[in-house]
């Protein structure tokens, strides 16, 4: 996902000239040809993410489009009031990435987990939260959140994910995509749970439908609506805490629907995501997984 | 605009920062007061600014980074003319854009600041993005000493003169009075301008009330081709009243009636 993310910003960078990078000192082996082709344009702050996410939000003030890079946690928990106050009460054009979604970085430990953040970042006005599922669905929304004039925060996994989707996608702010059309169970995923959940389908061969949500916020209630319509029970699935992440964010969609009569009865929904823990154990991602039955 | 001129807008700034503070039984008047100089100096010959376009792309920026002390920021911003000074009355009341702490909402203001140590790093994405489009404009930054205790502000100044912004200039406003107590007690900043020089900046020491070396430091930026300048303006909290010089308690205590005409006596 780290590839086809700075593939598609050094692309769109070639024709957006406002197109700005700061990294915190991290990105080794990826945002390289992005600094060599446009050194203007590219910026290492150090190991210091408050000032990187301050600098990024001068910048912004004076009509760059800054993108600010690191791993789980750093450019995100690290300078949460940054975000929070500098970029997003502002309202300026600023996104964070992060790499390292959830257990990417499993034997690293809790330090390298980025597994509360979406929650966080969520409850943060004017903030778009992205976790897109697959290498497709990663230049789309890189695409899209350009486009977008106002923060952004973009979850990715690290790189190797196979890809899902079997074209290119155009996808607009707050869209959810189907992947599978099923009946009876629908399964709702966000990040890199989408290829484990596609394959679990298709391996059982099961009628499930399956649908990414590579936007967290604003939550496509048109796209909540329609399954409601055509599905009884929905799993959501996330490598993030239960609580305040995607399921959460699923649960408050459909209770809004209900409330406003936009649909009749919210169907049944079972959460699939990390029980209220921190993992000490050294693991790769699909053992983490395992360990805390992020699993169908 | 010459340092006597200088003096008499200091002076009306405080009379109506006072009297702001009074109205709203608000808090934070002690250190409103210790920067009135700074800001008199900064707005009547220093910065450059046009009231009537106040997003005019060549104009310098200055943030406030303690924007608790934003009353005598108002008050200056008004009597520049970015707006109506009537339009202060409204401070602190319900609804009223004139917030508590420095809002961007508000004509002249560049950046909201009320949590501390924000101003600084924003402060160097605004200098690095004149040096990356060759612009010429200055970016002014007012601190206090108690928000030196942030880190982020450290990291700020760890970066600037790594990245040779002499477009950035700090003022700390040294009033040695923070929250819950003296600067030295609380988290001692000594050696301070030891500490900056050793970041690499080029570092002045100046009495933050004389409207001379306000000014002959101001006038003469950078010092040195690029490296950015710290300016360490000693002051007195409360500067211009003197029960509320130095004394804590001005940190969080309104004027009560009584109050007010005394400070308003002394300062005309």
């Amino acid at each position: 996902m780290r590839t086809a993310f700075i593939n598609q910003l050094i692309q769109e960078a070639r024709n957006n000239p406002s197109i700005f990078l700061i990294v915190g000192d991290l990105g080794f082996s990826v945002v390289e040809p992005f600094a060599e082709e446009f050194p203007d344009r590219f910026l290492n702050a150090g190991v210091a993410e408050q000032n990187m996410t301050g600098i990024a939000a001068g910048l912004a003030i004076e009509g760059y489009t800054v993108f600010t890079y690191s791993i789980g946690n750093f450019p995100t928990l690290r300078c949460m009031e940054q975000i929070r106050y500098d970029v997003c009460y502002h309202n300026l054009n600023v996104k964070i990435v992060a790499v390292g979604g959830g257990y990417a970085y499993g034997p690293l430990g809790a330090s390298h987990h980025a597994t509360e953040e979406l929650g966080m970042l969520r409850t943060i006005p004017n903030l778009i939260v992205c976790a897109p599922g697959d290498p497709i669905e990663t230049r789309a929304v890189t695409s899209a959140i350009i486009k977008h004039t106002g923060p952004c925060y973009l979850r990715l996994g690290k790189a190797g994910e196979p890809i899902v989707h079997q074209n290119e996608l155009e996808i607009g702010i707050g869209k959810m995509l189907p992947v599978i059309e099923g009946k009876e169970t629908a399964i709702l995923s966000t990040g890199a749970m989408l290829k484990y959940t596609y394959d679990y389908i298709e391996d059982n061969k099961l009628k499930w439908g399956l649908y990414s949500f590579p936007f967290i916020k604003p939550l496509d209630l048109e796209g909540l609506k329609i399954i409601a319509e055509n599905y009884r029970k929905i799993i959501t699935i996330e490598e993030h805490q239960k609580s305040s992440g995607f399921g959460s964010a699923i649960l408050e969609g459909y209770n809004d629907l209900e409330e406003s009569k936009k649909i009749s009865k919210r169907p049944e929904i079972k959460r699939i995501a990390i029980p209220d823990q921190f993992v000490s154990v050294a693991g790769k991602q699909e053992y983490l997984r395992k360990l805390y039955k992020i699993k169908l | 605009m010459s340092k006597k001129n200088s003096e008499e807008f200091a002076k009306k700034i405080r009379l109506k920062t006072i009297e702001m503070v009074y109205k709203a039984k608000a808090s934070h008047v002690g250190g409103a007061l210790s920067m009135v100089d700074i800001l008199a100096a900064l707005y009547s010959g220093i910065l450059k600014y046009n009231p009537r376009k106040p997003k005019w792309n060549e104009r310098d920026r200055f943030l406030l980074s303690k924007g608790h002390a934003c009353t005598s920021l108002y008050a200056t911003l008004a009597l520049s003319g970015f707006f109506d000074v009537a339009e202060l009355d409204n401070y602190a009341k319900d609804g009223s854009i004139f917030l508590s702490h420095a809002s961007h909402k508000i004509q002249g203001v560049e950046l909201s600041t009320g949590s501390l140590g924000h101003a600084l790093p924003v402060g160097c994405g605004l200098a690095l993005a004149a040096k990356r489009k060759n612009e010429k404009h200055r970016i002014f930054i007012l601190l206090s000493d108690g928000e030196l205790d942030e880190g982020s502000n450290w990291e700020a100044i760890l970066f600037a003169p790594k990245h040779n912004l002499d477009n950035l200039t700090i003022i700390i406003d040294y009033n040695k009075i923070q929250s819950l107590g003296n600067v030295k007690d609380v988290l001692d900043l000594e050696p301070l301008s030891g500490k900056l020089k050793a970041f690499n900046w080029q570092t002045i020491e100046i009495d933050g009330h004389n409207h001379e070396q306000i000014f002959n430091a101001l006038s003469t930026l950078p010092k040195q081709k690029g490296i950015p300048t710290a300016i360490i303006a000693h002051t007195i909290k409360g500067k211009g009243v003197d029960f509320m010089e130095s004394k804590l308690l001005w940190h969080y205590k309104s004027p009560n009636d009584e109050d007010f005409r005394n400070a308003i006596k002394q300062i005309e």
